[in-house]
């Protein structure tokens, strides 16, 4: 294996794992807002504050494996 | 296929700093929005106001409503800062979409040979620019704390004697003001980079006459707003967290 085919192995093993947790965390995030405004419908603009801040959390984590792939590739 | 390059290229030397290509295109952004703030203040005062200064406004007063449901009374001393926060990413990400941002080149002289640089590159593609507003947003987090709460009530959350879970639990908090500072640069400078690759590489992938680029354009009109909205509204998180006494 040449080191260019390493390169690239590597590229896509650090998003294709890191995207792993993050979507489980995202799908996770969401089909509990989603509970919680059909029980209780008032309360949406707070919910939907708290499920945009727990989504960006859990979506850092993927921009953290988005960065490393960038950088594998890139440099 | 043109060539991606992860950090800003420079444009010029002054006096030698490096102009890069990134800060060319924000202070062109600075331009335009000062432009946009003399009008909207010219207007404010006037008698008969143009349609829009109330469009500016609306957006304004629903971007203060939306602090207020995070920061209640305290929305009137942060809302000069966390406000200028969304304005100023809103309005980075958004430029950066527009045509012949990364897509004008211009050569540089390196050494012997001519390199071939975008001219324009959208501001928060740059780490850098993102690691300022980071430091910028971490920093008055803690000053805020020391406001409110007096320097040795808000340094009582880091060193803590009184026993000794509470110590250790002050040295994870010490660590983390730190971690914010990465993950506010990283999530912001990650999610837009990728955009802009993700349009660049999408657009070389299927034949010329397919517009396959002009979905990925409005989710990134979509991620754009979506950061900004982030990365001011945790600001305002953290400023509530830092300044309402800890139990």
């Amino acid at each position: 294996m040449t080191g260019e085919a390493a390169k690239l192995i590597a590229t896509a093993l650090a998003i294709g794992i890191g995207a792993i947790g993050p979507g489980i965390g995202i799908g996770m995030i969401g089909s509990k807002a989603a509970e919680a405004l059909g029980r209780n419908p008032e309360a949406e603009s707070a919910i939907r504050t708290a499920m945009i801040l727990a989504i960006a959390f859990a979506e850092a984590v993927a921009i953290y494996a988005l960065v490393v792939s960038l950088i594998i590739k890139f440099t | 296929m043109p060539e991606i390059s992860i950090k800003a290229e420079a444009i010029t030397h002054i006096f030698g700093f490096a102009v890069t290509n990134s800060i060319l295109f924000s202070i062109i952004t600075l331009c335009i929005l000062a432009i946009i703030g003399i009008a909207y203040k010219k207007n404010a005062t006037a008698s008969n106001k143009s349609g829009f200064f109330y469009l500016f406004h609306l957006s304004l007063v629903q971007i203060y409503n939306l602090f207020y449901s995070v920061l209640q009374e305290k929305t009137n001393n942060f809302f000069a800062l966390i406000g200028a926060f969304f304005i100023w990413i809103l309005f980075q990400n958004w430029m950066g979409l527009l045509p012949g941002v990364g897509s004008l080149l211009i050569g540089v002289q390196e050494g012997k040979h001519i390199l071939h640089v975008p001219l324009f590159r959208g501001n928060n593609a740059d780490l850098n620019a993102t690691l300022a507003l980071a430091i910028i947003s971490v920093v008055s987090i803690q000053v805020s704390g020391i406001a409110y709460l007096g320097f040795f009530g808000y340094i009582k959350k880091f060193v803590n004697f009184s026993n000794p879970i509470n110590f250790v639990v002050g040295i994870l908090e010490i660590v983390s003001e730190f971690s914010k500072i990465l993950s506010f640069a990283f999530r912001l400078f990650g999610n837009i980079f990728a955009g802009e690759v993700l349009m660049t590489i999408i657009a070389f992938i299927v034949p010329w006459f397919i517009p396959a680029t002009f979905p990925f354009l409005l989710l990134e009109l979509f991620v754009g707003l979506i950061q900004a909205l982030v990365f001011s509204l945790l600001t305002s998180v953290f400023i509530n967290m830092a300044t309402s006494k800890s139990h």
